[in-house]
């Protein structure tokens, strides 16, 4: 059972190529973050270049798919004809330290009332929709045991 | 050679429509900018055929030719959009036309913003559709879709940075809901609030009560800037812009939330421009006009042009400092876009000039420096400051 009521708008790779290779990778339960071939440096939402080097030599990297909790918020008033009987949620902004503090955005699974906090540490959940046409998956999180 | 526009242009009209609920204006987008302008030069006691450019921001939608044909405008000579910042853009148009005069560009601008949304779609709706790619690939899928909640985790990151406690944001809203009850222009004039019915309105998004987020709305409003020199040439008291800017700080707009200084208003890079130009400081503000699109955005704004320390927002951000006219530093004297209309801040700017003629309906005692800040959070962002002759 997905987190969310069925019914969003579904991700799919950039018409341009530019993330594919992130949506690739979660659909095979893998966490992949842009990283620049020639500072090393990691960087995210993809880019066309390096922000700190220039360089036109990006690669995506496999990556621990765990981080910590930078902010969150529990949604109550639903903003979209999907969402109208789904009650609160969480939405949570991962940042992960060992990977230049770039950060991602999922839901945290569980009790949507939970208590969160800010600097938990959690791993991903990879929700995947394969009765979905076209296909995708979602990268979630959970507080990390 | 003196780069500033300080003290080089003056407003001298202000024009605004009814302003109605979302959805509720009976006229067209188009016409509402009509009307606006067509008062804004009434008030200036000049004829729009005068009016020679346009600054708008957002991508407002009424096209300056085709304003400048229904006006019957002899000369076009200014016609521009700040790019990007939605709201943020509010004080960036007045910077856009303030140097456009200051430099022999054009001689009479209206800067201006017109919303109907019955007529075209809603700012607070997420969007309904198959798929989705791109930045909002990364988000909208997890139900994170609209402003409030875009800005909801800037600001829960600032509150837990900064131990703030959710009565400052409800200080925030009341003190604007204050000021409505003694605005008739007000939305939400004849409907004050009160600590409990503000405690018990239910939830957007934590942090965010209903109370916390702007209205919506429909409407027009515009202001008349001229070069200084001639300020006195028109029927009411002139104020003078002092400074403008716009900006936004490193990677402010890195998307998928990866701005390195996340929980701000973005305002920190922006604010000692301002006030570099202006030649004033906070302490000298006498009143100021702070957008709302939600509390948090307000207090963060505040912070960061140095009313309060971040650390001191408990103790500062009480209704009694908000209000006028005595508060510390009153804000958003007209109800703002909480209360009184949410007419993309532009409103905002109108208050303050308000304010220094001595116009408004929740008058400071003879004030002579008036800031607004446009937009937090929705970068660029931009803020300015307006003074009488006094400050020249």
């Amino acid at each position: 059972m997905s987190y969310l009521a069925d019914g969003l708008p579904k991700p799919v790779p950039a018409p341009d190529g530019l993330d594919a290779p992130f949506w690739e990778a979660a659909a095979n339960d893998k966490l992949v973050l842009q990283k620049c071939a020639s500072c090393g440096k990691f960087q995210w939402g993809p880019e066309w270049v390096c922000h700190r080097c220039y360089s036109l030599d990006l690669v995506f990297e496999e990556v621990e798919p765990s981080g910590k909790i930078y902010s969150y918020e529990r949604i109550w008033h639903p903003v979209h004809p999907a969402l109208k009987d789904q009650g609160p949620y969480i939405v949570v902004l991962v940042e992960f330290p060992n990977h230049d503090d770039v950060r991602i955005v999922g839901n945290l699974v569980g009790d949507p009332e939970q208590p969160v906090t800010i600097g938990d540490p959690v791993s991903a959940v990879f929700e995947h929709h394969t009765d979905s046409d076209p296909e995708f998956t979602l990268v979630h999180w959970q507080i990390a045991k | 050679m003196d780069r500033s526009v300080r003290g080089k242009v003056a407003v001298v009209g202000v024009g605004e429509t009814k302003y109605y609920k979302r959805g509720q204006a009976p006229d067209a987008e188009f016409k509402l900018a009509l009307m606006a302008v067509i008062e804004a030069c009434k008030d200036a006691g000049i004829s729009p055929t005068k009016v020679d450019g346009f600054a708008s921001f957002s991508n407002d939608r009424s096209d300056p030719s085709h304003l400048a044909a229904a006006l019957g405008i002899d000369d076009l000579r200014f016609s521009n959009m700040q790019w990007g910042g939605g709201g943020g853009g509010g004080s960036g148009a007045i910077a856009n036309a303030s140097a456009a005069i200051a430099t022999g560009i054009a001689e009479c601008v209206v800067v201006f913003r017109a919303l109907a949304q019955g007529q075209f779609g809603r700012f607070g709706q997420g969007p309904v559709r198959d798929v989705i790619a791109g930045d909002a690939a990364h988000t909208v899928p997890y139900g994170l879709m609209s402003p409030a909640q875009s800005f909801a985790m800037k600001v829960n990151r600032f509150m837990h940075d900064h131990g703030v406690e959710q009565e400052a944001l409800r200080a925030i809203s009341l003190a604007s809901y204050h000021h409505a009850q003694n605005n008739p222009r007000a939305v939400m004039y004849g409907r004050p609030l009160d600590e409990e019915k503000y405690d018990n309105s239910r939830w957007i998004v934590e942090p965010f009560h209903l109370f916390d987020c702007c209205l919506e709305n429909d409407g027009a409003a515009a202001m008349i800037l001229v070069p200084a020199e001639k300020a006195k040439d028109f029927p009411h008291k002139p104020t003078y812009i002092l400074s403008a800017v716009s900006g936004s700080h490193y990677r402010a707009g890195a998307s998928v939330h990866n701005t390195p200084d996340y929980g701000t208003s973005t305002f920190k890079t922006t604010a000692p421009r301002l006030y570099d130009m202006a030649g004033c400081g906070p302490n000298d503000v006498d009143v100021a006009q702070i957008y709302e699109n939600f509390t948090g955005g307000v207090l963060m704004s505040m912070v960061e042009h140095g009313f309060c320390e971040a650390d001191g927002c408990n103790e500062f951000f009480v209704k009694e400092n908000l209000i006028a006219p005595d508060g510390k530093v009153p804000t958003n004297t007209s109800g703002g876009n909480l209360a009184e209309c949410y007419m993309h801040g532009l409103g905002l700017n109108i208050e303050a000039v308000r304010q220094l003629r001595g116009e408004s309906t929740n008058q400071v005692k003879d004030p002579d420096i008036s800031l607004v800040a446009s937009g937090p959070m929705v970068t660029p962002v931009s803020s300015s400051i307006f003074g009488t002759e006094a400050t020249l």
